[in-house]
């Protein structure tokens, strides 16, 4: 009977530290406060796409058709989004911005240097040249592929 | 002006996406994750005739995400098709964003040589 009473009380104990083990995970746990990370992407991402419309704007005014314009565009916006990686500004806009600084076409950028830089020591042929592509490679990889795809449907159903 | 907000506006709200694809998913999506989703999400799109329109409303709003990235990809290749047959399907979706891709590769490296990274 006593016995029987010690295990119970054990498995109470024992809950109760379960318990306790929880809201401590819980309260350590960072938060996502998802609407203000929304609200952070959008104002951050929303910005980076005007300084593309600026660009834009500007090109076609010096007489460059519509893709020419939007390529040179892309163009200017990786030498911008690779510069403010190399001084160490494009991660402050990351820390503000998350998404809103991942999916423009300067965070693409981004990835490109900032692993590179990173990996700088281990030579300019597996460090910086392999690196460079370490985010690169795969958006390249499957964004060809589908296009290729897209492109070999097209003919078939042409 | 209009176009100013509308690229703001749309742009913005792509990046929303994003980040509730982020917020929401498994801690295991990664921005690469990201990235190529949106570039292949952007290819399908594209290909579908759902991207176009919002390239035409919003400019710079919809192709300064990636997911315009894939845009330029699928609209390279289909066009290419059209001139070239099959051998467009291989060559038009590099040819149209043969820009983006050398600016990012030369730029890329020669910044990742010229700085350190901080701490």
């Amino acid at each position: 009977m006593v016995a029987v009473k010690g295990n119970i009380e054990q498995q109470q104990e024992q809950e109760s530290q379960r318990e306790e083990y929880r809201l401590l995970v819980e309260s350590v746990k960072p938060q996502h406060n998802v609407l203000k990370n929304c609200v952070m992407a959008f104002l951050v991402g929303g910005t980076i796409c005007v300084i593309g419309q600026l660009f834009l704007d500007f090109f076609i005014s010096q007489g460059m058709g519509e893709r020419e314009a939007a390529a040179v565009t892309a163009g200017t916006m990786v030498f911008l989004g690779a510069f403010l990686t190399g001084i160490g500004v494009y991660d402050q806009i990351g820390k503000i911005g998350g998404a809103g600084s991942i999916i423009p076409i300067t965070g693409f950028a981004n990835s490109i240097v900032a692993p590179a830089m990173e990996f700088k020591r281990e030579g300019f042929l597996f460090g910086v040249g392999a690196k460079l592509f370490t985010v690169a490679g795969p958006v390249l990889v499957y964004g060809i592929i589908t296009s290729c795809l897209v492109g070999i449907i097209y003919y078939l159903l042409q | 002006m209009l176009k100013i907000l509308l690229a703001f506006v749309v742009g913005g709200l792509i990046c929303v996406v994003g980040q509730l694809l982020m917020d929401l998913t498994r801690s295991s999506i990664t921005p690469a994750h990201i990235l190529v989703g949106f570039v292949t999400g952007g290819v399908l799109l594209s290909a579908l005739g759902l991207y176009q329109p919002l390239v035409d409303l919003a400019g710079a709003g919809a192709t300064i995400p990636l997911s315009g990235f894939g845009h330029s990809l699928a609209q390279g290749a289909i066009k290419a098709v059209e001139e070239k047959g099959l051998l467009g399907a291989f060559s038009g979706g590099i040819e149209s964003t043969a820009v983006g891709v050398a600016a990012a590769v030369t730029f890329g490296y020669a910044f990742a040589v010229l700085f350190n990274p901080r701490s």
